[in-house]
Protein backbone atom coordinates (compact mmCIF):
# COMPACT_ATOMS: atom_id res chain seq x y z
CA UNK A 1 0.00 0.00 0.00
CA UNK A 2 1.59 3.11 -1.16
CA UNK A 3 1.08 6.91 0.18
CA UNK A 4 -0.95 8.46 -1.98
CA UNK A 5 0.13 11.08 -4.19
CA UNK A 6 -0.89 14.43 -2.91
CA UNK A 7 -1.09 16.77 -6.19
CA UNK A 8 -0.22 20.48 -6.13
CA UNK A 9 -2.50 22.79 -7.27
CA UNK A 10 -1.45 25.39 -9.50
CA UNK A 11 -3.83 28.94 -10.46
CA UNK A 12 -2.84 32.32 -12.28
CA UNK A 13 -5.03 35.46 -12.18
CA UNK A 14 -4.47 38.75 -12.05
CA UNK A 15 -3.77 40.04 -7.60
CA UNK A 16 -5.84 43.21 -8.50
CA UNK A 17 -8.12 44.63 -10.96
CA UNK A 18 -10.51 47.25 -11.82
CA UNK A 19 -14.28 47.35 -10.65
CA UNK A 20 -16.10 45.48 -13.23
CA UNK A 21 -13.09 44.20 -15.04
CA UNK A 22 -12.77 40.44 -17.04
CA UNK A 23 -10.89 38.32 -14.66
CA UNK A 24 -9.07 35.30 -16.84
CA UNK A 25 -7.94 32.04 -14.61
CA UNK A 26 -6.31 29.35 -14.95
CA UNK A 27 -5.89 26.54 -13.31
CA UNK A 28 -3.79 23.34 -13.25
CA UNK A 29 -3.31 20.22 -10.61
CA UNK A 30 -0.76 17.47 -11.35
CA UNK A 31 -2.55 14.37 -11.46
CA UNK A 32 -2.58 11.26 -13.13
CA UNK A 33 -6.38 10.84 -13.27
CA UNK A 34 -6.59 6.59 -13.65
CA UNK A 35 -9.72 5.44 -14.71
CA UNK A 36 -8.64 1.47 -14.22
CA UNK A 37 -10.34 1.43 -17.48
CA UNK A 38 -8.00 -0.69 -19.83
CA UNK A 39 -4.96 -0.82 -16.75
CA UNK A 40 -3.90 -2.57 -13.68
CA UNK A 41 -3.68 0.32 -11.85
CA UNK A 42 -6.19 0.72 -9.36
CA UNK A 43 -8.49 3.80 -10.11
CA UNK A 44 -7.00 7.17 -8.98
CA UNK A 45 -9.60 10.16 -9.84
CA UNK A 46 -10.29 13.38 -8.60
CA UNK A 47 -14.23 13.76 -8.77
CA UNK A 48 -14.51 17.51 -8.76
CA UNK A 49 -12.92 20.76 -9.38
CA UNK A 50 -14.93 23.50 -7.85
CA UNK A 51 -13.63 27.71 -8.12
CA UNK A 52 -15.46 29.85 -5.46
CA UNK A 53 -15.45 33.62 -4.61
CA UNK A 54 -16.15 34.94 -0.97
CA UNK A 55 -17.87 32.06 -0.32
CA UNK A 56 -20.06 31.31 -3.63
CA UNK A 57 -19.30 29.11 -5.88
CA UNK A 58 -18.39 30.77 -9.46
CA UNK A 59 -17.52 27.68 -11.26
CA UNK A 60 -17.16 23.72 -10.65
CA UNK A 61 -16.44 20.41 -13.18
CA UNK A 62 -17.43 17.19 -12.09
CA UNK A 63 -14.76 15.05 -13.78
CA UNK A 64 -15.56 11.58 -15.58
CA UNK A 65 -13.04 9.32 -17.02
CA UNK A 66 -12.72 11.65 -20.39
CA UNK A 67 -11.05 13.94 -18.57
CA UNK A 68 -7.55 14.24 -19.24
CA UNK A 69 -4.73 13.89 -16.79
CA UNK A 70 -3.06 16.85 -15.24
CA UNK A 71 -6.45 18.27 -15.53
CA UNK A 72 -6.66 22.18 -16.54
CA UNK A 73 -9.05 24.33 -16.80
CA UNK A 74 -9.44 28.51 -18.27
CA UNK A 75 -12.43 30.54 -17.42
CA UNK A 76 -13.19 34.30 -16.80
CA UNK A 77 -14.78 36.31 -13.93
CA UNK A 78 -15.78 39.49 -13.40
CA UNK A 79 -14.16 41.62 -10.61
CA UNK A 80 -17.15 43.11 -8.94
CA UNK A 81 -15.38 43.53 -5.27
CA UNK A 82 -12.34 42.35 -3.67
CA UNK A 83 -12.35 39.21 -2.09
CA UNK A 84 -10.63 35.91 -1.92
CA UNK A 85 -10.65 33.00 -4.45
CA UNK A 86 -10.81 29.04 -3.13
CA UNK A 87 -10.02 26.88 -5.65
CA UNK A 88 -10.76 22.83 -4.73
CA UNK A 89 -10.16 19.95 -6.07
CA UNK A 90 -11.86 16.42 -4.54
CA UNK A 91 -11.05 13.25 -4.57
CA UNK A 92 -12.96 10.48 -5.75
CA UNK A 93 -11.34 9.27 -1.90
CA UNK A 94 -12.99 12.23 0.20
CA UNK A 95 -9.33 13.76 -0.29
CA UNK A 96 -9.35 17.81 -1.23
CA UNK A 97 -6.60 19.53 -1.99
CA UNK A 98 -7.17 23.19 -2.27
CA UNK A 99 -5.58 26.95 -2.95
CA UNK A 100 -6.19 30.20 -2.08
CA UNK A 101 -5.38 33.96 -4.06
CA UNK A 102 -6.75 37.22 -3.12
CA UNK A 103 -7.90 39.93 -5.64
CA UNK A 104 -7.66 43.83 -4.82
CA UNK A 105 -9.81 46.18 -6.99
CA UNK A 106 -8.46 49.49 -7.21
CA UNK B 1 2.21 35.77 -59.45
CA UNK B 2 -0.64 36.97 -58.13
CA UNK B 3 -2.11 33.95 -58.76
CA UNK B 4 0.42 32.17 -56.30
CA UNK B 5 -0.02 34.98 -53.92
CA UNK B 6 -3.77 34.26 -53.60
CA UNK B 7 -3.95 30.48 -53.28
CA UNK B 8 -1.29 30.49 -50.85
CA UNK B 9 -3.30 33.12 -48.96
CA UNK B 10 -6.23 30.73 -49.55
CA UNK B 11 -4.15 27.83 -48.29
CA UNK B 12 -3.37 29.52 -45.12
CA UNK B 13 -7.15 30.42 -44.24
CA UNK B 14 -7.95 27.35 -44.56
CA UNK B 15 -5.48 25.70 -42.37
CA UNK B 16 -6.52 28.33 -40.05
CA UNK B 17 -10.23 27.25 -40.31
CA UNK B 18 -9.63 24.10 -39.06
CA UNK B 19 -9.17 24.90 -35.82
CA UNK B 20 -13.14 26.08 -35.13
CA UNK B 21 -14.27 22.66 -35.90
CA UNK B 22 -17.44 22.53 -37.91
CA UNK B 23 -20.53 21.46 -35.50
CA UNK B 24 -21.67 17.52 -37.10
CA UNK B 25 -25.43 17.56 -36.49
CA UNK B 26 -26.09 15.39 -33.24
CA UNK B 27 -28.84 13.85 -34.66
CA UNK B 28 -26.78 12.72 -37.88
CA UNK B 29 -24.14 10.88 -35.33
CA UNK B 30 -24.83 6.89 -34.45
CA UNK B 31 -24.97 6.58 -30.78
CA UNK B 32 -24.13 3.29 -28.80
CA UNK B 33 -26.88 2.85 -26.15
CA UNK B 34 -24.72 3.34 -23.48
CA UNK B 35 -24.21 7.19 -25.17
CA UNK B 36 -27.57 7.74 -25.80
CA UNK B 37 -28.79 6.78 -22.04
CA UNK B 38 -25.83 9.10 -20.96
CA UNK B 39 -27.75 11.63 -23.40
CA UNK B 40 -31.42 11.32 -22.27
CA UNK B 41 -30.37 11.72 -18.47
CA UNK B 42 -29.15 15.20 -19.13
CA UNK B 43 -31.67 15.96 -21.99
CA UNK B 44 -34.64 15.14 -19.47
CA UNK B 45 -37.16 14.45 -21.64
CA UNK B 46 -36.54 18.08 -23.45
CA UNK B 47 -35.44 18.39 -27.35
CA UNK B 48 -32.04 20.18 -27.84
CA UNK B 49 -31.34 22.80 -30.21
CA UNK B 50 -28.46 22.50 -32.93
CA UNK B 51 -27.30 25.98 -32.48
CA UNK B 52 -25.30 28.17 -30.14
CA UNK B 53 -22.37 26.36 -29.46
CA UNK B 54 -18.93 26.89 -30.85
CA UNK B 55 -16.32 24.28 -30.92
CA UNK B 56 -12.63 25.02 -30.96
CA UNK B 57 -10.54 21.84 -30.92
CA UNK B 58 -7.56 20.03 -33.23
CA UNK B 59 -9.28 18.40 -35.89
CA UNK B 60 -6.40 16.10 -35.82
CA UNK B 61 -5.31 15.18 -32.10
CA UNK B 62 -1.92 13.76 -32.13
CA UNK B 63 -1.95 12.64 -28.43
CA UNK B 64 -5.65 11.58 -27.78
CA UNK B 65 -4.84 11.41 -24.12
CA UNK B 66 -4.52 15.39 -24.06
CA UNK B 67 -6.96 17.20 -26.28
CA UNK B 68 -7.01 20.23 -25.85
CA UNK B 69 -11.11 21.69 -25.81
CA UNK B 70 -12.21 25.13 -26.26
CA UNK B 71 -16.23 25.93 -26.16
CA UNK B 72 -18.16 28.61 -26.45
CA UNK B 73 -22.14 29.30 -25.76
CA UNK B 74 -23.45 32.26 -26.89
CA UNK B 75 -25.19 33.99 -23.65
CA UNK B 76 -25.16 37.37 -22.23
CA UNK B 77 -24.39 35.04 -18.54
CA UNK B 78 -26.44 37.51 -16.45
CA UNK B 79 -28.77 36.27 -13.61
CA UNK B 80 -32.03 36.04 -15.68
CA UNK B 81 -30.18 34.60 -18.72
CA UNK B 82 -26.90 32.27 -18.15
CA UNK B 83 -25.78 28.62 -19.32
CA UNK B 84 -26.16 26.75 -15.89
CA UNK B 85 -24.11 23.59 -17.27
CA UNK B 86 -22.17 22.54 -20.56
CA UNK B 87 -21.83 18.50 -20.44
CA UNK B 88 -18.94 16.94 -22.54
CA UNK B 89 -19.87 13.50 -23.92
CA UNK B 90 -17.40 10.84 -26.02
CA UNK B 91 -19.30 8.56 -28.64
CA UNK B 92 -16.18 6.15 -29.18
CA UNK B 93 -14.51 5.86 -25.81
CA UNK B 94 -15.14 2.99 -22.80
CA UNK B 95 -17.28 5.59 -20.92
CA UNK B 96 -19.69 8.37 -22.80
CA UNK B 97 -18.73 10.85 -19.56
CA UNK B 98 -15.99 13.21 -20.08
CA UNK B 99 -16.92 15.89 -17.81
CA UNK B 100 -19.85 18.64 -16.96
CA UNK B 101 -19.02 22.01 -16.22
CA UNK B 102 -21.40 24.16 -13.82
CA UNK B 103 -21.52 27.95 -14.79
CA UNK B 104 -22.94 31.13 -12.79
CA UNK B 105 -23.52 34.74 -13.33
CA UNK B 106 -19.98 35.33 -11.94
CA UNK B 107 -18.57 34.15 -15.12
CA UNK B 108 -18.14 37.37 -17.74
CA UNK B 109 -19.23 34.83 -20.84
CA UNK B 110 -19.66 30.98 -21.17
CA UNK B 111 -16.54 30.19 -22.50
CA UNK B 112 -14.55 27.31 -20.99
CA UNK B 113 -10.66 25.38 -21.75
CA UNK B 114 -9.81 21.92 -20.50
CA UNK B 115 -8.14 19.07 -22.08
CA UNK B 116 -9.98 15.47 -22.50
CA UNK B 117 -9.26 12.46 -23.51
CA UNK B 118 -10.18 10.27 -26.81
CA UNK B 119 -9.18 6.98 -27.21
CA UNK B 120 -9.90 6.61 -31.34
CA UNK B 121 -11.45 9.29 -33.69
CA UNK B 122 -14.75 9.98 -32.78
CA UNK B 123 -17.46 12.43 -32.65
CA UNK B 124 -18.21 13.85 -29.01
CA UNK B 125 -20.90 15.75 -28.07
CA UNK B 126 -21.55 19.06 -26.14
CA UNK B 127 -24.49 20.19 -24.16
CA UNK B 128 -25.57 23.45 -22.67
CA UNK B 129 -28.42 23.50 -20.58
CA UNK B 130 -29.78 27.35 -19.81
CA UNK B 131 -30.99 29.52 -17.23
CA UNK B 132 -34.71 28.86 -18.89
CA UNK B 133 -34.57 25.45 -19.37
CA UNK B 134 -33.56 25.00 -23.17
CA UNK B 135 -30.52 22.53 -23.81
CA UNK B 136 -28.54 23.38 -27.06
CA UNK B 137 -26.15 21.03 -28.60
CA UNK B 138 -23.32 20.91 -30.92
CA UNK B 139 -21.04 17.73 -32.06
CA UNK B 140 -17.38 17.38 -33.46
CA UNK B 141 -15.53 15.52 -34.98
CA UNK B 142 -11.83 14.64 -33.98
CA UNK B 143 -9.38 12.43 -35.51
CA UNK B 144 -6.62 11.29 -33.23
CA UNK B 145 -3.28 10.16 -34.09
CA UNK B 146 -2.14 8.26 -30.61
CA UNK B 147 -5.44 6.96 -28.57
CA UNK B 148 -5.83 8.29 -25.41
CA UNK B 149 -7.66 5.75 -23.12
CA UNK B 150 -4.81 3.60 -22.02
CA UNK B 151 -4.97 4.77 -18.27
Amino acid sequence: MSTPHTPTPRVRLPRSARDGDEIEVRTLIDHPMITAVSSSDPRDMLARFEASFNGETVIAYDFRNGSAANPTFTFFVRAAAPGDFVFTWTHEDGRSFSTEQSVRIG
Amino acid sequence: MTLLRRTFIKGAAGTAALLVLLPVPVSATTLNPDVAAALDDILDGRTAQETGIEIDAPTVAENGAQVPLTIRVDSPMTAEDHVTAIHILATQNPAPGIGSFHLTPHLTRAEVFTRIRLAEAQEFLVLAELSDGRVLQAAARANVSLGGCAT
